[in-house]
């Protein structure tokens, strides 16, 4: 069933004179419990599209067009009261960087409980109960001590089990996580990603994870979204993005990955950078970067279509289809 | 917190202890106390006595730890114009002072904090683009030009208010009488208040409206609001604390400024004050006040930034661990 | 803002000047989308240009005795009945034209004020420098001096500095030297600000490639400061430089009023204030109120030009 529903969802930033485009109609859905990680480069759009989902957008960001059904209702449409009884309680978020998600003046314990009172009716004491609850569900150890310390007195890795904590508070049914590990140490990465796996696996949350990392989406998710330019350019089961990719961009990320690569010889990175988004190239954003780049890609942006297990946006897997099913027409 | 508090004790003496060196000085090079007990015609030998029985030919250790230990006990010399001792003089100024700057504080916190706010919260409104623009306007007249201002508006041209001391008071207890206990001590305060106030309160709101608007960038306000919190409880439990930090910090550096603005507004008003004794002992030469004056503001400026820091230390969490471990 | 971090290590090159012309037209752009500067810029301009030509537009000298009548004292302005035609602003109470008065008086009152201002820049730049880049022992005491420096208000320090000095001297030769006590005064109380805004930006350069470029390239720290990265702490120093102005003729007022500044006879606009604070509740308010309302317009069109450079600019600045 599905959760979320994301159609033709457009983002603009309004700048002083024309507002610029930062993601372009994208469209996507996320089912009951379903696992999706969405991959690409740093300003790819892949935190703004986690921002928009919860309407959170920072100024000068804003949303143009487009729906987001959550749960059957448009959050675009929704009343700012209306909006904020989700957020934290139907959907949560993870943030980056756990030494500056949490309130450095309020107690672990403070801002615990006022998650719980803005959503439930519930004494102070019932609010404590569940939130020591949900740290011994994060692996907190000594859970009644930490409620009344401050982020402070806590490590980064310890931070971060906490914010899961929270998210996790209310029982919602989606969690975005926007790249929860990269600002930890590597040594405990490894165990908060595979605290979150197990969390959502036992308690049915769909997750939305956001980052740039492809070994933690091929073990964590089952579905992958890849973002290049604000739109998303490829998409399908993780198994078959991260075995067989299609579009030249994807080919690009895992080839550059170190393990493709022999020992000894250079990383194969993809060349040049991503364009900002005041100097879009015109048709496929990719096409400056792209070794297949021909006339057409230059010109138009290619639709998505099924190739085999994916979804992709690629005038020349579109070529190849043609010539295959030509091929097979001929047999 | 004991090891914090000790440091900040012996670093309150530090500064006392550089304070009556200054005033020291002071003491031995600004007039001629000689001349000013026993008149100029005297004969050189009855100088020189007196000179002897006064200490004044002792090496400068043992007249600094003389006079210290004077200090100590209260003696701070005797006024030469009042006859009277000059902690005595000084004491009986101190009430008008503080009553005076307890009204400033009164209208700086009352009024800095909620205009900060909501101009930081809706920066966009009308409203709040009056009140910024009232205060550059603010912050742009001095305050002894905002004293007499309201005194050729309201005193002269209205005559809505009295325009000088500090009319009927009440006798509370020993030195203390209060503006505060009576309708005309409140229309004698009301204006020097304001005045003393006038700066201080725009910059305060400035302050607190960039300081609030960079923490709801931040993301720890980001995050409450993907808690779903409602934004009364962002605004003024998230986002404030924090806010008032930096404030509270600017707040201590602004005490020495306070005191230097109770003598322009004290001259303005003729409040019998503090401020305005110090610059009558100026221009009289009445060292010994003089002294007295620097020694008693450098007190109350090393306590009232001591318990500043024990404040910041209480409101911020991070302080207390901290330096208890350095 | 990206413009200047992206920007790859040129090694030890002058900042091209065609990055100099990008910045103007910025600042340049800015300014002519913006009333309230282009009001402020003109009205500073104007307020500056006739203060500095007094002696050529002034009708009288206020400092010549020969001119000043005492018979003329307390003429009202010319819009008041009972003026005289030839005093358009009325005159003060030793009857000097105010109009000149208040010319001469807003030059010295800028003149303080800017004097002030370069010694706080070069005391407070070089300790600034200085500091970050020695950092260590050196640099935690000098920012501890500035910290109680700090602390102990500006004008607090200057009313006790003056007041002492007068005491010392008394108040005729004190009278003689009172713009240098007070440039003096108001400009090194205020160093802090300048050194604690050039430390911050210093330690934030001094990270950065192209100085380590330079200090590879074997140039010396002094070189290093002064081109490198003193350039890139102009936005700060510049958006501090107008408000300190504008503090600093605040202060010169506040010292004139109080009878620590500017003598009555060589009066700035503080002590042109005071000496007219004493006829106002016998109504003769012009002394005081007009040069008091040139006193705040000017300050007012410093602190909004301030305003709009600092918006413009957006540096990093040292608050509290």
């Amino acid at each position: 069933m599905t959760l979320l529903s994301v159609r033709d969802l457009t983002v603009k930033f309004a700048t002083r004179n024309e507002p610029v485009t930062a993601l372009h109609g994208i469209s996507f859905d996320i089912a009951q419990g379903e696992r999706v990680g969405v991959v690409g480069e740093s300003g790819a759009g892949k935190s703004i599209t986690g921002f928009a989902l919860m309407n959170l957008l920072s100024k000068p960001g804003f949303i143009d067009s487009g729906q987001i059904l959550f749960e059957g209702q448009d959050v675009t449409q929704m009343s700012d009261r209306a909006v904020r009884k989700l957020r934290g309680n139907r959907m949560a978020m993870i943030f980056q960087d756990p030494m500056v998600t949490l309130n450095p003046v309020l107690t672990i314990g403070q801002q615990m409980i006022e998650t719980l009172r803005a959503h439930r009716r519930l004494s102070y004491d019932e609010a404590r109960q569940i939130a020591l609850v949900k740290l011994k569900g994060v692996y907190i150890p000594s859970p009644e001590e930490r409620l009344d310390q401050y982020p402070h007195e806590l490590s980064g890795g310890m931070r971060q089990r906490i914010v899961i904590a929270i998210a996790l508070l209310l029982d919602p049914q989606l969690i975005i996580a926007d790249e929860p590990t990269t600002a930890l140490d590597v040594t405990i990465q490894a165990d908060i990603m595979e605290l979150l796996l197990e969390l959502c696996r036992s308690n049915m949350v769909g997750l939305m994870l956001i980052t740039h990392d492809l070994g933690v989406v091929s073990q964590v998710t089952e579905r992958t979204l890849v973002m290049y330019a604000g739109r998303i350019i490829e998409s399908g089961k993780t198994r078959a993005i991260i075995n067989d990719p299609q579009h030249p961009y994807t080919q690009g990320l895992i080839n550059a990955l170190p393990q493709q690569t022999p020992p000894g010889t250079r990383l194969r990175q993809i060349p040049g950078s991503m364009p900002t988004l005041s100097m879009m190239p015109s048709g496929c954003p990719f096409n400056p970067r792209c070794e297949l780049a021909t006339d057409l890609c230059r010109a138009n942006m290619p639709d998505i279509t099924q190739f085999g297990e994916v979804q992709v946006a690629c005038h020349e897997v579109q070529r190849l289809q043609a010539d295959l099913n030509t091929a097979e027409a001929a047999q | 917190m004991f090891a914090y508090l000790v440091k900040r004790i012996l670093q309150a003496i530090a500064v006392m202890l550089a304070i009556s060196m200054i005033g020291f000085a002071i003491q031995g090079n600004l007039g001629d106390p000689l001349r000013e007990l026993l008149g100029q015609s005297v004969s050189e030998e009855v100088r020189q006595q007196l000179r002897e029985d006064l200490g004044l030919n002792d090496p400068f250790l043992v007249q600094y730890m003389r006079f210290l230990g004077n200090a100590l006990q209260g003696d701070l010399g005797t006024s030469y114009f009042f006859k009277e001792p000059a902690l005595e003089v000084i004491l009986k100024k101190f009430p008008a002072t503080m009553e005076l700057v307890f009204g400033a504080t009164l209208i700086i916190v009352g009024l800095s904090v909620p205009l900060g706010v909501y101009t930081a919260i809706r920066p966009n409104s009308i409203a709040s683009k009056v009140i910024m623009a009232l205060s550059i306007v603010g912050i742009s007249i001095p305050v002894f030009l905002t004293a007499i201002l309201m005194i050729y508006l309201f005193a002269v041209e209205l005559g809505w208010m009295p325009s000088f001391g500090r009319g009927e008071t009440v006798h509370v207890f020993g030195y203390w009488d209060t503006n505060f206990l009576s309708a005309d001590g409140w229309a004698h305060i009301i204006m020097p208040s304001v005045a003393l106030s006038s700066i201080m309160l725009p910059l305060f709101v400035r302050l607190i409206r960039a300081e609030m608007m960079d923490v709801l960038q931040s993301e720890y306000v980001r995050f409450a609001r993907a808690k779903g919190i409602a934004p009364w409880r962002i605004y003024f439990i998230h986002a404030l604390k924090n806010t008032m930090l930096p404030v509270i910090t600017v707040g201590g550096v602004q005490i020495g400024t306070m005191v230097a603005y109770t003598i322009l507004t004290e001259t303005v008003f003729s409040w019998p004050g503090m401020g305005s004794m110090f610059l009558e002992a100026v221009n009289r030469v009445d060292t010994p006040l003089i002294v007295a004056y620097l020694i008693v503001v450098g007190f109350i400026f090393v306590i009232t930034n001591t318990i500043v820091d024990l404040i910041y230390g209480l409101v911020n969490p991070t302080v207390k661990l901290s330096r208890m471990g350095a | 803002m990206s413009g200047q971090t992206a920007e790859p290590a040129v090694i030890a090159a002058p900042r091209p000047s065609r990055f100099r012309a990008v910045w103007d037209s910025k600042i340049g752009y800015n300014f002519r989308r913006n009333p309230v500067a282009i009001a402020s810029m003109a009205i500073f301009l104007i307020i500056t240009g006739l203060a500095f030509f007094a002696p050529l537009i002034a009708p009288y000298n206020p400092y010549d005795p020969a001119q000043i009548d005492i018979m003329n004292s307390e003429y009202p302005p010319s819009w008041v009945a009972g003026s005289l035609p030839e005093f358009w602003l009325g005159t003060d109470d030793q009857g000097r034209d105010l109009w000149s008065t208040i010319l001469y008086g807003t030059r010295l009152s800028i003149i303080i004020g800017v004097c002030a201002v370069l010694v706080q820049a070069v005391l407070g730049i070089s300790i600034g420098l200085i500091s970050g880049y020695v950092g260590g022992r050196t640099d935690s005491i000098l920012m501890r001096l500035a910290d109680i420096q700090l602390s102990f208000s500006t004008l607090m320090v200057a009313i006790i500095f003056l007041a002492l000095t007068q005491a010392l001297f008394g108040s005729e030769v004190f009278g003689r030297y009172a713009v240098v006590f007070l440039i003096a005064v108001i400009g090194v109380a205020e160093w802090p600000q300048y050194a604690r805004t050039v430390r911050a930006t210093v330690l934030a350069e001094k990270k950065k490639e192209y100085v380590d470029s330079a200090r590879v390239l074997g140039f010396g720290p002094g070189r290093i400061m002064l081109r490198h990265i003193l350039p890139n702490s102009m936005s700060p120093i510049f958006v501090i430089s107008t408000v300190q102005v504008a503090n600093a003729i605040i202060s010169e007022a506040s010292l004139s009023f109080l009878g620590l500044g500017m003598p009555p006879s060589q009066p700035s606009l503080g002590s042109l204030i005071s000496s007219g604070f004493d006829y106002i509740l016998s109504g003769s308010w012009w002394i005081t109120v007009i040069p008091g309302v040139v006193l705040v317009v000017l300050v007012l069109v410093i602190n909004l030009l301030g305003d709009w450079i600092r918006d413009v600019l957006n540096p990093k600045l040292y608050r509290g």
